[in-house]
């Protein structure tokens, strides 16, 4: 399975993609760097964590008019798989191809460490491999990530919520939501369910000497899919 | 120009004022033929640059005329403490720094580059933004993680880590959270955006530093060892291209700013602080990375201190050969720039790069790609000069080794300090033992310098380019392994300045002890250390006595543990109104781990056998007990065996070696209470408790014993069968043992002083630090 890992200029999670995707799952990466059109004939696209543009304006939104998104656009509306963890959940966010919004964190300073999750869905191409309600580890690193969404949209994409912060029990804690998102959403999918975004970091728990290899299994799940679709 | 005037309205009377248009000399197109009025007024104009009249003169004799103005800010910029290091040099030269890993050396190239094997190298080096964060934490200490980040990618090097060693006053000061608070988001904005982890440091409160904090960034570099980059100018006729940001006003003469010491005035310096863009540097980064890969760029230098001075003159000096710029060609952010502001600018994000003749469109193209300008400004020459024109008119001309290398040396006159005698008195009659030792534990856990650190290190991300292998806080250094390699590489910085206030000397064995033994901890071998000798103001006799001992200290304890000193920076002028810092020799030390797993602090499991190496005397001088319980800064420093150490420091990565250590944590600030509490309490996911027999220790009065700081100990943990091996270890290293109990439980009994509940030891330490920043008015 061929995976395409976007390059904004101000990315710094992309070469963490890579390395999982190459060294870790033993698959095939190719980078694609922002001022391109192609996908060079990827099965799935990883929009990767960092300062895309270095955010100074609102986050992902010059990322969102690059040539590049407008070519995830399209492959995302044909069914390919897209992955955005964190700026590149943001992105997707900016981009309409995921409902809803970010906001400052709650506690208005960036936040970098391990939280729990709980499980919500595995009938996505992302998360086939968990079990349902299991509470995994991963990483977060991000100022933006309070999740938010219009009156009208959240039920919808409450539905489409894949993982929720939560304590170390599972439960939907106020001190198990570390930034105040919404639902305690921390990552969602598409209605379709072939675009997920979270603000979590999968790539920094994926080998155990990182003390994790939860967020493996995302990476694996798509493998699972795209084998089986 | 209007802008050009508002500039120059900020700065202070004690700034060196940029020349204004009016009534200053002009410069001649053939060169240098001021009129005698204007002579007078270049001296004076000199002397605000801190050249004095014998200095003045030797430009003259070494120029064979009058200076121009570029050429007086640009000799009052490379002749300043902070670029020469005029007042430090005769001491420096004792340190160590020659080793059979050391690949470059001190002040050769930008950072010093020690061999890991398998052909690679690591790049590392502190400095210091201390005078920057004092008046603009926030700039101050974003550029400060800037600027030495260029260091270390200007060598071919890919930055991977950042750790910080801070120093603030007391956080029930309103000025000293303002600082805290700015200089975290600092490093963080910076640090985070760019991609390089903060994956350690430390933090210290002491009034000290309530008038000027110590920021003190170091970063660390991973480069294939064939592929060093090089920062000297080679190549006559060579194209010499400036890349990145473009200059502006920013920064002006910051490496002045830095050499003198700081006033109220200093608040009206801030046009001296540069403004940071990580977003710049990290395409910098990149493409710089990418450049070199080329194989087309023969030299290269951050401007860093000074700009574009700085870094056309030492590659010319380097190379042995001259440099020609022309500063029209220089990109720019502000219209009317004078020559003068040109080379005095310190702009952030920007470098200078010396590239095979013919290959410039490509690089130039390289740079583009990037979203970043590179422009040919200028070309390397075989006079050996630093020529700077604008367009056809010569601004400046100077031997460039003249400049770079044969900076004025002060012999500064040295005086042991008066205070001493009294303060290194310290009769322990004169200190009670507190009756309730639980209490004291608790208060001690809770002071901000001891107190977790997390709602600090949290806001950086200390987790990017997935190397981090044990977190911040959860081990006595950071690690990071090193991908394709069973490699780790290991990162501690220390440096107490009470002890070197009350024994320079001492202070500077104990900072490298400690920073050495850190890395041990981990289960690395140290391997080298960078320095950043943060001290007050040269011109006080009795700071340079400060100077002198502790570098003598430190140089003694490099060589004691074979560790060459790699590079580092000096720090003078550390100065508000009241008194000079503490001095505070910052200890950077990097190690290697050839093979198993990291070691963390924290306790393992239930029934592991709970073991201190090495001896507890009754020293209580300097500790952070006697200031916080009983307000007293005086006695002698902990005596430092420097052979123990050592052997302490080799046992520590054979028994990692050996899978026998489940933990190590050294013994420092608060002694050997507070380092078994953290080891029970630092893993917030498997806390335990521990009992032990606390009079085994020593027969000492017990709060000596408990929160003493006697060197050269470490807290370990093992599986019970090890005990045996780990005594005839020990005992072949020279070093004494003592069983002192077993983790487990919810109990954290030293008996028979101290006997807590595990939850409220706990709750002690986490809640210090933001207990404390919610002290008085915001």
């Amino acid at each position: 399975m061929k995976f395409g890992v976007v390059v904004f200029p101000g990315s710094n999670c992309d070469q963490d993609c890579v390395h999982v995707l190459k060294d870790v799952v033993h698959q095939p990466v190719t980078p694609l760097w922002h001022q391109d059109s192609s996908l060079r004939g990827v099965d799935a696209v990883v929009l990767p964590g960092g300062f895309s543009y270095g955010d100074y304006l609102r986050t992902g939104a010059i990322a969102n008019i690059s040539p590049i998104m407008a070519s995830i656009g399209k492959f995302a509306r044909d069914g390919g798989l897209v992955l955005g963890i964190c700026n590149g959940f943001q992105i997707l966010l900016e981009s309409g191809l995921l409902p809803g919004a970010m906001l400052r964190n709650v506690g208005l300073r960036f936040i970098c460490k391990f939280v729990h999750l709980r499980v919500e869905r595995t009938d996505t191409p992302f998360t086939n491999r968990f079990q349902k309600g299991q509470i995994v580890r991963m990483p977060i690193a991000h100022n933006e990530g309070r999740y938010v969404a219009d009156p009208k949209v959240l039920p919808v994409a409450s539905a489409q919520a894949v993982f929720r912060y939560c304590d170390d029990d599972g439960r939907l804690t106020d001190a198990g939501n570390p930034n105040g998102s919404t639902e305690w959403i921390a990552g969602l999918t598409n209605q379709q369910g072939n675009v997920m975004g979270m603000m979590p970091h999968p790539e920094r728990a994926s080998e155990t000497e990182l003390g994790s290899a939860d967020g493996r299994l995302i990476f694996e799940s798509m493998l699972q899919a795209h084998a089986y679709a | 120009m209007p802008s050009a005037t508002l500039s120059r309205s900020r700065l202070t009377r004690r700034a060196p004022k940029p020349p204004s248009h009016g009534r200053a000399p002009t410069e001649s197109s053939n060169g240098h033929s001021p009129a005698k009025t204007d002579i007078a007024l270049l001296k004076k104009i000199a002397a605000s640059h801190n050249l004095t009249p014998e200095l003045y003169q030797e430009i003259v004799k070494l120029l064979g005329r009058q200076p121009t103005l570029t050429e007086v800010g640009i000799f009052g910029v490379m002749y300043s403490e902070h670029c020469s290091y005029c007042s430090s040099k005769p001491y420096l030269k004792q340190f160590p720094t020659k080793g059979k890993r050391v690949l470059v050396s001190a002040g050769e190239e930008n950072a010093g580059l020690v061999d890991i094997g398998d052909g690679l190298a690591v790049a590392f080096k502190i400095e210091s933004h201390n005078h920057p964060s004092a008046v603009e934490p926030h700039a101050g200490a974003a550029t400060g993680v800037g600027g030495i980040i260029r260091d270390i990618f200007t060598m071919g090097a890919r930055p991977i880590a950042l750790l910080d060693s801070l120093r603030f006053g007391p956080l029930t000061d309103a000025r000293s959270r303002f600082l805290l608070h700015g200089v975290v988001k600092g490093i963080a904005d910076y640090g985070n955006a760019v991609g390089v982890p903060t994956v350690g440091g430390e933090v210290q409160f002491d009034a000290s530093y309530q008038d000027n904090p110590l920021v003190n960034v170091m970063c660390i570099g991973l480069v294939k060892a064939k592929e060093i980059a090089r920062a000297a100018a080679k190549g006559i006729g060579n194209p010499v291209i400036y890349v990145g940001s473009s200059t502006g006003r920013d920064g002006l003469g910051g490496a002045s700013f830095a050499s003198r010491e700081l006033t109220d005035e200093s608040e009206a310096d801030r046009p001296a602080v540069q403004i940071g863009d990580p977003f710049a540097e990290k395409c910098l980064i990149e493409a710089t990375l990418e450049a070199l890969d080329t194989g087309d760029v023969v030299g290269i230098q951050d401007m860093g201190a000074a700009g574009l001075t700085c870094s056309t003159c030492e590659t010319a000096a380097r190379g042995n050969v001259g440099v020609e710029i022309d500063i029209l060609k220089v990109p720019r952010r502000e219209t009317g720039m004078t020559p003068y502001e040109v080379m005095l600018s310190e702009s952030q994000e920007r470098m200078l790069l010396i590239v095979k003749k013919g290959r410039e469109a490509a690089i130039i193209k390289l740079f583009a790609k990037w979203g970043l300008s590179a422009v040919t400004i200028g070309r390397v020459t075989p006079d050996g000069k630093m020529r700077v024109k604008e367009g056809e008119k010569t601004v400046a001309e100077i031997p460039a080794r003249a400049l770079a290398d044969n900076a004025p040396v002060f012999n500064r006159p040295v005086k042991r300090p008066s205070y001493l005698a009294k303060a290194q008195k310290l009769s322990l009659k004169s200190v009670p033992v507190p009756k309730d030792l639980n209490q004291t534990l608790l208060q001690l856990l809770a002071s901000p310098t001891i107190a977790d650190k997390s709602s600090i290190f949290e806001q950086y991300d200390h987790m990017v380019q997935t190397n981090t292998a044990v977190l911040p806080g959860r081990g006595d250094a950071a690690v990071l392994r090193i991908k394709g390699t069973n490699r780790w590489l290991a990162a501690a910085t220390d440096g107490t300045g009470r002890y070197g206030y009350l024994d320079p000397a001492e202070g500077g064995r104990l900072a490298v002890a400690e920073a050495a033994r850190n890395v041990a901890c981990v289960g690395a071998v140290p391997l080298a250390v960078t320095d950043c000798l943060n001290f007050g103001s040269p011109q006080d006799p009795e700071v340079m006595w400060q100077f002198k001992e502790s570098v003598k200290g430190i140089s003694e304890a490099c060589r004691a543990f074979n560790t060459p000193v790699t590079g580092g920076n000096v720090s003078f002028y550390n100065e508000g109104p009241r008194a000079a810092i503490d001095p505070t020799p910052v200890i950077g030390v990097i190690g290697l781990i050839d093979g198993p797993a990291p070691v963390s602090s924290a306790f393992q499991a239930e029934g592991d056998a709970i073991i201190l190496l090495g001896e507890t005397r009754e020293e209580l001088g300097g500790s952070e007990y006697l200031s916080l319980i009983h307000h007293r800064k005086a006695g002698r420093p902990p005596r430092v065996d420097l052979a123990k150490e050592r052997a302490l420091h080799e046992l520590l990565p054979l028994l990692a070696r050996e899978a026998i250590l489940r933990s190590a944590h050294d013994c420092s600030d608060g002694g050997l209470a507070v380092a078994l509490a953290e080891c029970c309490i630092i893993n917030p996911e498997r806390r335990l408790g521990v009992r032990v027999d606390a009079q085994a220790v020593a027969k000492i009065r017990p709060d000596a014993l408990l929160f003493g700081e006697s060197a050269g100990r470490v807290v370990i943990s093992c599986e019970p069968r090890h005990i045996g091996r780990v005594r005839d270890l020990a005992a072949r290293h020279g070093l004494s043992v003592t069983v002192l109990g077993r983790a487990g439980g919810s109990r954290f009994t030293l008996a028979p002083w101290i006997d807590l509940h595990v939850d409220d030891v706990n709750a002690a330490w986490r809640s210090g630090l933001p207990a404390a920043l919610q002290t008085g008015p915001e």
